[in-house]
């Protein structure tokens, strides 16, 4: 289980707005996260992972990673993070990348497998084009079988029919390694397909609807 | 044709190569910390790295002798001690060495580091490595121009350093007279063909170097582009 309740100063659009989001996600449960770009989605996913300061506590199943007494650190919390830019390391080989978090190559090989990008193994990640790259940073996210995955609108890059494809495969890999994830998306029908819960970010708080409320959001959009 | 005496090249080579290497190993942690800090002392510590550049070398050499002479503690301490002279030494010249060229080291390295992209740092920390391995494995590693610039340049620096050398060091054959001195020296004593030979050969060798350093910069742009 993720139990978050913290708070933390924002520049919005609407100028500086106390984020405060409070709510407990159960294991194994996909949420999207919505809302106005500046409303805080990835400001969020930060301060989960430990990258920026804030108030509060975080906790995952047993293990305190924030509260008044103790902050952990990004490296002691074992979160897998898909940033927007993927953020590979560019002197390293796909492969490479992977095992830089993770020595254990059985895991790589079948992750590589998995998003069918195993004979890219060797490749600079320069030189992959931005789908390549968007799977080899979720195989990388996913190396140290992490408890909680964050994905920071991780289609961004890619086209409809590769987001559709590559919406399918974080499903798939969800289910496979069992993680909490959330992931911050503006599409909607992208959220539908793909969560079990949605939380919207509005002025500063978080707002919990089932998918099945996004159908009424989407005809209204149509 | 004037005969050329090649201790003063080796010895300036000597002085740059190890000067280099030393500032190297602490400027490099050190260039990580400022662009990794955000504190309201960055501007400060900024400013005490750039000093050398702007400071007289005159100053910086009248500083650095009062620093390393015996009356000082420090000058004190080593002779009484371990019997080490720093003034007028090699050793002195190389310690005077590293602060006239720490900016050198330094600004390329932080530059280097401040233009990476922060999310493949913070994607470093977040699998579980530390600041050492992520400045080790994936820092340096991206930013080879940055680190060859930040060498090549300090050594070559180096060579060409005048002012504070020859108020730190003098000009003691086979100990401190280094190329640039040789040169005023030669300049002293009227023996202008020598003096224009030496000159032409430091004149040379700063502008191979620094060829060298925008080739290697624009194949390894060029090999980045091109991916």
């Amino acid at each position: 289980m993720l139990f978050v309740d913290i708070a933390k100063s924002i520049k919005g659009v609407d100028g500086t707005v106390t984020l405060r989001v409070k709510a407990e996600v159960k294991s194994g449960t996909f949420v999207v996260v919505m809302g106005e770009s500046g409303s805080g989605k990835t400001t969020l996913l930060r301060c989960i992972a430990g990258l920026e300061q804030c108030s509060g506590t975080i906790a995952v199943g047993e293990e305190i990673w924030q509260n008044e007494h103790k902050v952990l650190s990004p490296k002691e919390r074992n979160v897998g993070f898909v940033f927007q830019d993927y953020a590979l390391f560019d002197n390293m080989s796909v492969k490479e990348n992977l095992l830089y978090v993770n020595r254990d190559e059985a895991l790589a090989v079948s992750l590589l497998k998995m998003l069918e990008i195993v004979a890219l193994s060797d490749r600079n990640v320069r030189t992959l084009s931005g789908g390549q790259k968007q799977r080899v940073a979720l195989a990388r996210a996913l190396m140290r079988r992490p408890k909680l995955l964050l994905m920071d609108e991780p289609f961004s890059a890619l086209d409809p029919r590769m987001r559709r494809k590559a919406a399918k495969e974080i499903v798939t890999l969800h289910k496979r390694f069992g993680t909490t994830t959330l992931m911050v998306s503006h599409d909607i029908e992208e959220a539908k397909t793909m969560a079990d819960e949605v939380w919207f970010v509005e002025k500063g708080a978080i707002v919990c609807h089932s998918p099945t409320y996004l159908d009424r959001l989407y005809d209204e959009e149509r | 044709m004037a005969a050329i005496e090649w201790t003063p090249f080796l010895l300036s080579f000597k002085l740059a190569g190890l000067t280099a290497a030393i500032l190297f190993c602490i400027a490099l942690p050190f260039a990580w910390f400022l662009s990794q800090t955000h504190s309201r002392f960055k501007p400060f510590l900024e400013a005490v790295t750039a000093l050398p550049i702007v400071l007289p070398p005159s100053v910086l050499g009248f500083y650095m002798l009062l620093l390393l002479s015996h009356n000082s503690p420090i000058g004190e301490f080593l002779e009484s001690h371990f019997d080490i002279k720093l003034a007028f030494s090699f050793t002195g010249l190389v310690i005077a060495s590293c602060f006239y060229s720490f900016p050198f080291m330094v600004q390329p390295l932080q530059s280097g580091f401040e233009a990476l992209n922060p999310h493949m740092i913070e994607a470093s920390y977040l699998a579980g490595k530390g600041s050492w391995t992520t400045l080790c494995r994936v820092a340096l590693p991206n930013i080879k121009p940055s680190l060859i610039t930040a060498i090549v340049v300090t050594f070559a620096h180096t060579v060409g350093e005048f002012g504070v050398v020859l108020m730190v060091g003098g000009n003691i054959p086979d100990e401190t007279r280094v190329a640039s001195v040789a040169i005023y020296d030669l300049v002293e004593t009227m023996d202008y063909d020598r003096a224009a030979l030496y000159s032409g050969i430091l004149l040379m060798f700063s502008f191979a170097v620094l060829v060298a350093v925008y080739f290697f910069n624009r194949r390894h742009n060029l090999r980045v582009g091109s991916m």
